[in-house]
């Protein structure tokens, strides 16, 4: 599984605090431990608070791909400000996202197609956030027909299910689970993600949440999550459900071990 | 080999249909390791060997780089060998009696790039020379021929625990390769072939588990991976080759997926398994339905040694000359 590290956002008081500062060794820090911990791509957001969010991605991407060689996921819902990712990055990255919304998703889709990158699509359609598995499929359809029409390579498209709070919407989490199943039978090439902080939004006991859902996720058959990879039980839970999947060949140390493996996969 | 064309891809829901050649994208690659050291390198060896490199499943080279083809050792010893069958030494002519003359038979007689010398004379059981003997004529064979060279113990840990960190010394700067590691018997020779620049092979009892614990537990000494060649253990056509091929299969495939404890190249004793079988080594009167004899052994191993190929081979050490040239010619299609 990707594993997309989400600490480099500005809505974390001590990456605001950063980004306000231009203090790129903080940010430096705080990206290379990501990838020590196991993380194969890293979010890069600036936050709500940021004043001029094109220039501060553009630092961000600058200083975040200075200290590490990952895959960079671009996150704003502001297409200037991706873009001034991209430019920044000079190569492939993730663009973080975009919905089923057919007018904005192909301006999306041909701004990750200029920069030969790769984009996560919510399947969110017009009726708002989606119910039940169904609703889920009927977007992730819709959104397949865009990238085919527009020669889209559906390869590097991430479907997003969106996954809510159980707190919330308690039905709404297996169904999450059941549509990354089906995203495969619209087309192998898929991939699926998912935000996975949000399953436990405003629950008590968040990290055991998160950690018994994506180990879920994970024999579901997904692909990519956004998460924080320095907390290592849940990154633990993630390696041995590898090894309990056959993902990944079991040895002794499989626990230690792990993490140098997941480099680039996904 | 020719990839499935024109596969029509259709997808339930939104009812697409186009044609396209499937194509797989890997993420990992195996390591390179280079065998010999030039002049220029601290070595005296003519030239070098490389293997490993591959960034896809072998002779699947549209999917991608091939660096390498896989490399044909010549298997010598350093004492006249006691159990090989007769048509095996006669294909030398005579010169197994006399291992530098041996050595020198298969690189300009036979063409071999690399050579696997297996001190088998050190086994307390076949007259067990000393360390310093061995260590003197491994001093010997350096200076006789100047392919690069792979150097394997004689199989009794306790003698090769003082017989290679000798002889490794003695070798110091020729970056050969040296065998073998084991899950219980790994720490002596890793920390010899550190020392002396040399690289490893760990060889595991035909499980995929323990090839990846036993390259964790060297690397974790302080050899790289990258200086690491495992022998995955391999049986001949017909003796539990194809479990050999499924583990190489496996493993190969998780390397190219990004496991990097994995990811190193095969090195596969082609010869020492295929000619201790009773098809290849059985004499015409005892089966006259199974043929020629000789020719039977040769294509034994000849096929034994393809199929290891497929698999994801990088050195195959072979016995008959034969039946080296014959896989020479395929292994470079790889």
């Amino acid at each position: 599984m990707l594993v997309i590290g989400e600490l480099i956002n500005g809505m974390f008081a001590r990456v605001g605090r950063a980004i306000e500062e231009k203090d790129a060794a903080a940010v430096r820090r705080i990206a290379s431990e990501q990838a020590v911990c196991g993380a194969g791509a890293l979010d890069i957001n600036c936050g709500p608070g940021s004043l001029s969010p094109a220039d501060d991605m553009k630092w961000l991407v600058e200083t975040v791909s200075a200290a590490v060689d990952k895959l960079l996921v671009l996150d704003s819902g502001k297409e200037e400000v991706l873009e001034a990712g991209l430019q920044a990055a000079g190569r492939s990255c993730l663009l973080n996202s975009a919905t089923a919304e057919p007018n904005k998703l192909k301006r999306l889709l041909n701004l990750a197609a200029r920069y030969k990158s790769g984009l996560i699509v919510l399947t969110v359609g017009s009726s708002g956030m989606p119910q039940g598995c169904r609703q889920r499929i009927e977007s992730a359809a819709q959104i397949v027909e865009i990238c085919v029409e527009t020669g889209f390579p559906l390869d590097n498209i991430y479907l997003d299910p969106v996954l809510m709070p159980v707190s919330v919407a308690q039905s709404q989490v297996g169904a999450a689970l059941e549509t990354i199943r089906e995203f495969k039978v619209i087309s192998p090439e898929l991939k699926s993600v998912v935000g996975l902080s949000n399953v436990s939004q405003s629950a008590p006991h968040r990290r055991l949440l998160n950690r018994v859902f994506l180990s879920m996720a994970a024999a579901y058959g997904l692909d990519a999550a956004i998460l924080d990879p320095t907390d290592r039980e849940l990154m633990e839970s993630l390696f041995a459900a590898d090894i309990l999947l056959n993902r990944n060949i079991y040895c002794e140390s499989f626990l230690k071990e792990c993490g140098g493996a997941k480099d680039g996969r996904g | 080999m020719k990839l499935m064309n024109n596969i029509t891809v259709i997808s339930g829901e939104t009812k697409m249909s186009r044609q396209e050649e499937i194509l797989e994208k890997w993420q990992g690659e195996v390591f390179t390791y280079v065998i010999g050291a030039k002049k220029e390198e601290g070595g005296t060896r003519g030239s070098v060997v490389k293997v490993g490199g591959e960034k896809t499943l072998p002779f699947l080279d549209k999917e991608g780089i091939l660096s390498n083809t896989a490399a044909v050792a010549l298997e010598i010893f350093d004492v006249p060998p006691a159990d090989w069958p007769e048509e095996l030494v006669a294909a030398y002519g005579g010169v197994t009696a006399n291992p530098l003359e041996w050595a020198d038979a298969c690189v300009r007689k036979f063409g071999a790039e690399l050579l696997c010398v297996r001190l088998a004379g050190a086994h307390p059981d076949a007259g067990g020379r000393s360390p310093e003997q061995e260590a003197a004529f491994l001093s010997k064979l350096t200076a006789a021929v100047n392919v690069p060279l792979i150097v394997c113990g004689c199989g009794d840990d306790a003698k090769d625990n003082t017989l290679l960190p000798l002889c490794s010394e003695a070798l110091k700067g020729e970056r050969c390769l040296f065998g073998s590691a084991s899950q219980d018997n790994y720490k002596t020779l890793t920390a010899a072939v550190t020392a002396d620049g040399h690289g490893i092979i760990a060889e595991s009892p035909i499980d995929l588990n323990i090839a990846k614990q036993l390259n964790i537990l060297i690397s974790d000494l302080g050899l790289p991976l990258e200086r690491i060649v495992m022998d995955p253990t391999i049986g001949a056509l017909g003796y539990g080759l194809e479990y050999a091929y499924s583990i190489m299969e496996r493993a190969r495939l998780a390397a190219l997926s990004g496991d990097r404890n994995v990811a190193c190249p095969f090195i596969c004793f082609t010869g020492q398994e295929t000619w201790k079988v009773k098809e290849a080594v059985a004499a015409r009167a005892d089966f006259p339905h199974w043929g020629d004899q000789e020719k039977r052994g040769i294509l034994w191993e000849a096929v034994t040694a393809s199929a290891l190929l497929q698999a994801g081979a990088d050195i195959l050490v072979m016995r008959h000359p034969k039946a080296a040239e014959e896989i020479q010619k395929y292994a470079c299609h790889r």
